[in-house]
């Protein structure tokens, strides 16, 4: 296949014509999900399964394209076989001599394989028609099923670059500029601060180069957004980039990758090879003159080092601390040259406001919040996985008719939406509107789009502990507030949570929190304190009972619940005797069983151990 | 020639002065920890925050680092400006207990006590000894390691420095301490034990006391 | 310590100064952690002050000042993960292993950390050793899992 770069817009277009032209739609294309969760799922077996069996069961041909991330964690591996668009779910290695001998060459469907509609019993056919997928508005996710991510002519054949090429013949940098201005599309990685103005300041700046950043830094845990995204579809992030560099006037990027996605580094570093391979990225870009070139940079993961500017001391090979400055990074950032750095979602979505218009875009959404937003919808509910939704829905809808509700059918209690720097959302509010300020006036934030959705056996007090320890380690340490306020914070609440709560505690944690929000260094300081002030604002009621009566509701705090066997329901069968680790429990075999409250270290392997639900919590 | 509003009093100040050293132009006293005029500014102490902005929407910017812009309206100390003061100092101090300095900082802003459980530490980490060896020494001996509260002032592998030419400028400028007195060697002092500055203790000179001004760190060695 | 396999290492990179992590990156996959002398050769070579390379070096949890076993397990604390029994595993790992996370078994076999997202939360509660990845674990099966990678429990280590 010779590779002729991309001189011209028409190039692009005849190439598209024959790719697709090459591209035989009736024949069978079987696409497996190989995104990390599902390859942690093992679905690298079940396309190396696959692969042998077309050849054994001599079908001829059939394409068999490895993709990204798919989004429904919660039932993968996933595979669809076209043209019929069939999905099945949780698919074994030991199910593909199946899949191949009768979905495959019978166009047949195999209904144990199919998703099963769990109130109704209903087997569902097509992805679009599963529920999770059905109440989603996947602008930037539905490529995922359709692109291996290393080959560049898949993103090609679905019209990829075609945007650039509008961006670089039709427009001028200032038309693209006042596009994305237009279209009013907010920051992704949790600021919401609107990009074309962050693009406007950068490209007025004094000082040259100027430089065009992708923040694939994803630090808050529980969120993996940008992982899918870039591993799945990284030429829709790279297309992004250049156009925005393009409105600019910068000759350089950087896409900064955190180490702990080796996949992303992977697909990204393919992708650029390929950009270059075709003309559509370094010198004169599709014969227009502009030249941009673009490489990654990976770094060891801190979730302080995706600070704007802690990652533009990180790529300057330094510690990747925030900086202690007054002037924006987008006058003087990577090097002290205006830097303009953005999410990698945010850059996504610069393709489609140039293909389809920033009317268009504006359509989607509420007043200050246009276009969607991805979700992890992760935690206790039944549907885990990536979600994409219009701006404007509400957290019910996300959480009941995407997720499916909660496991086990529990009670919900809180979604956290913006990691350790958002809050938990009661189930009061949770018909709140998806919308940058009103979560911002709940006292949690948008956030990258992590979401975690909390249910009735979660003790609040030990969910803010959590996030104050984790902040704790990833500190950069630099500013007092931050560094001495965080520690302490984490002291009051461990000290409650073990039953040393004291009178004044609640009072002494809101007065660290408002120092840290008025004199922190950076947004981690000064965001530190909305967990806590979330839960001691929607439940204060948990406080009250861990402070005055030395009690955790939920008995989750282990130093405030004893583990006990009921007499009545124990059967003698050692189960939960052979199982503790602290060798606690004595007993016969058929006599009643008891822990040793002394011994006992309330690992909870005991209740987990025993079929009886003879052990009880108190 | 910029005018900003300075507690009620409109001035005038040069183009390239921060808040802080406006502020010390026209004689108003800020705290500062880890701010030394000739060393680039830290900005890591919050100590020297001033309020900006009027109405609903102010904020607390670090004068140190924050340059003087037009018109802009600042409040010295303000409730919101002693408050976050008053808090920084506790924090501080409960890190830092035997610190003289600190001392004198609570006691002129009514820190009463120490509502957090005491640390033994002697470094605030505020960094001026690090940019006093790099910016004004050019060694680069010692610097920071790690990160969060194990953040510490250390030579590389925390064992004296090729490149430390002991000259004593680090613990000149600390501070935390007044002229630090080293005693007997400590494993983990900075510079590895410059003894620039030798303890006239009791075994040396019968009955000559020690006539630095102490941090009160050395008793123990009385 | 090798100097050309370093050499190399930083030659790949075009010995920027702005790829230090990547370069240190790289040399700990070789040696399995960094050890004084090589950041020391590696601040010489690419013209940095050994006390900016030493505080990039203890800045980052992924790099490693002390010796590392042979087998790294990462354990996944993240707040999918913390809902979905996380720390019973993290626990369930210490005790088998005896030592705490962030330390290495006495025969240099395993090194258990906690990482905070790997980006699996669909799959909470989720344990890596090496690049396997294993989720959905019930504590119980952790053993098991070690099993696999020449852990015995007579060799059990002291609690200390």
């Amino acid at each position: 296949m010779t590779r002729k770069k991309i001189k011209s817009s028409s190039d692009l277009d005849k190439l598209r014509q024959k790719i697709l032209a090459k591209r035989d739609p009736k024949i069978p294309c079987i696409t497996v999900c190989a995104g990390t969760g599902c390859q942690a799922y093992g679905s690298e077996n079940v396309v190396v399964a696959l692969q042998e069996e077309v050849e054994n069961q001599e079908l001829g041909k059939v394409y068999i394209r490895v993709t990204g991330c798919h989004g429904f964690c919660e039932r993968g591996p996933l595979v669809v076989i076209y043209p019929q668009g069939i999905c099945y779910t949780e698919v074994k290695t030991e199910d593909v001599p199946d899949i191949v001998s009768q979905t495959v060459r019978e166009g047949q469907i195999i209904d144990r394989l199919l998703y099963t509609e769990p109130n109704t019993g209903e087997k569902i056919v097509h992805e679009s028609g599963i529920p999770f997928y059905k109440y989603q508005t996947r602008l930037l996710l539905e490529n995922n099923l359709k692109i291996d991510p290393k080959n560049i002519e898949d993103y090609i054949a679905l019209g990829g670059y075609s945007a650039l090429a509008k961006a670089l013949f039709e427009m001028t940098p200032e038309q693209v500029l006042e596009e994305v201005k237009k279209a009013n599309l907010r920051g992704r990685g949790g600021g919401g601060f609107p990009a074309g103005r962050k693009w406007e300041t950068t490209r007025n700046a004094l000082g040259n180069p100027k430089y065009v950043i992708v923040n694939c830094d994803e630090g808050d845990p529980g969120a993996y957004m940008n992982r899918s995204l870039m591993e799945g579809n990284p030429h829709s992030v790279i297309e992004g980039l250049i156009i925005g560099a393009y409105a600019i006037g910068s000759p350089e990027g950087f896409i900064y990758v955190r180490e702990e996605y080796p996949l992303a580094v992977e697909n990204t570093s393919i992708a650029l090879a390929q950009a270059r391979e075709y003309g559509l990225l370094g010198k004169n870009i599709m014969g227009s003159g502009f030249d941009f070139a673009a490489k990654i940079h990976r770094s060891a993961g801190a979730f302080v080092s995706g600070e704007s500017s802690a990652l533009m001391t990180a790529l300057e090979g330094k510690v990747g601390e925030p900086k202690p400055k007054y002037v924006h990074t987008a006058v003087e950032g990577l090097w002290g040259k205006p830097s303009n750095l953005n999410n990698v979602e945010t850059w996504a979505n610069v393709p489609l406001i140039i293909t389809r218009g920033a009317d268009w875009f504006t359509s989607i959404g509420t007043e200050g919040s246009k276009g969607t937003k991805i979700f992890s919808l992760v935690g206790k509910v039944k549907n885990t996985g990536l979600v994409e939704v219009p701006m404007g829905i509400t957290l019910r809808e996300i959480i009941y008719n995407i997720g499916g509700g909660i496991l086990g059918n529990k009670k919900f209690k809180a979604v956290q939406t913006g990691g350790p720097s958002g809050g938990g959302i009661p189930e009061s509010l949770i018909d709140t509107a998806i919308d940058f300020d009103e979560l911002t006036k709940l006292g949690s934030m948008m956030g990258s789009g992590g979401m975690i959705v909390m249910d009735e056996a979660t003790c609040m007090v030990d969910v803010a502990k959590y996030f104050v320890n984790f902040l704790v380690e990833e500190s950069c340490g630099k500013c007092v507030p931050c560094r001495e306020g965080l520690e302490r914070m984490s002291e009051i609440l461990t000290a409650i949570c073990e039953g040393r709560g004291e009178e004044g505690d609640i009072k002494l944690l809101e007065e660290l929190a408002e120092v840290m929000k008025d004199a922190s260094l950076c947004g981690l300081g000064t965001t530190a304190p909305n967990p806590v002030l979330t839960t001691l604002r929607y439940f204060p009621d948990e406080y009250e009972a861990h402070i005055q009566e030395k009690r955790c509701p939920v008995h989750v705090c282990r130093a405030l619940i004893g583990y006990y066997i009921d007499a009545g329901k124990c059967t003698g069968c050692l189960a939960c005797l052979k199982a503790c680790p602290e060798g606690a429990i004595t007993g016969e075999k058929e006599e009643v069983h008891i822990i040793n409250q002394e011994k006992c270290n309330k690992c909870g392997i005991c209740y987990d151990s025993c079929k009886f639900d003879a052990v009880i919590i108190k | 020639m910029k005018r900003i509003k300075i507690n009620g009093i409109s001035v005038q100040v040069e183009d390239h002065w921060t808040l802080l050293e406006a502020c010390k132009f026209y004689g108003i006293d800020i705290p500062t920890l880890c701010y030394y005029a000739g060393l680039s500014p830290g900005g890591l102490c919050r100590l020297c925050v001033v309020e900006i902005g009027k109405g609903e929407r102010t904020n607390l910017v670090t004068s140190c680092n924050y340059p003087v812009e037009e018109r802009l309206v600042v409040r010295t100390h303000s409730e919101r400006v002693m408050r976050t003061r008053k808090m920084l100092v506790e924090l501080l101090l409960a890190r830092c207990p035997s610190s003289k300095t600190l001392q004198d900082f609570a006691a002129k802003m009514g820190v009463q006590g120490v509502r957090f459980r005491v640390k033994h530490e002697t470094c605030i980490l505020c960094g001026l000894c690090v940019r006093m060896c790099a910016e004004q020494m050019r060694a680069r001996a010692i610097g920071f390691a790690s990160r969060g509260k194990d953040r510490r002032v250390t030579p590389p592998f925390d064992i004296k420095s090729e490149e430390c030419r002991t000259c004593g400028a680090c613990l000149f400028i600390c501070p935390v301490c007044q002229l630090r007195c080293q005693g007997p060697q400590s494993p983990n002092v900075v510079c590895g034990a410059c003894m620039n500055i030798e303890p006239v203790c009791l075994e040396k000179h019968e009955d000559v006391r020690c006539y630095l001004d102490t941090c009160g760190l050395c008793f123990k060695g009385r | 310590m090798d100097r050309t396999k370093i050499d190399r290492i930083i030659e790949h990179y075009g010995a920027d100064k702005s790829e230090l992590v990547p370069i240190l990156y790289d040399i700990q996959a070789e040696y399995r952690w960094l050890p004084e002398d090589v950041l020391k050769y590696v601040a010489k070579s690419l013209d940095l002050s050994l006390v900016d390379v030493y505080g990039v070096a203890s800045f980052y949890e992924a790099f490693s000042l002390e010796p590392r076993g042979k087998h790294l397990i990462r354990v996944c604390l993240g707040t999918a993960c913390h809902v979905r029994g996380g720390p019973r595993i993290l626990e369930t790992a210490e005790r088998l292993l005896g030592i705490r996370s962030s330390e290495t078994t006495a025969d240099l076999k395993f090194t258990l950390e906690r990482v905070n997202c790997l980006g699996c939360c669909a799959l909470g509660p989720v344990m890596v050793v090496d690049n396997e990845y294993y989720g959905k674990l019930p504590s119980k099966r952790v053993e098991r899992i070690l099993h696999n990678y020449g852990f015995s429990s007579s060799t059990e280590q002291k609690h200390d």
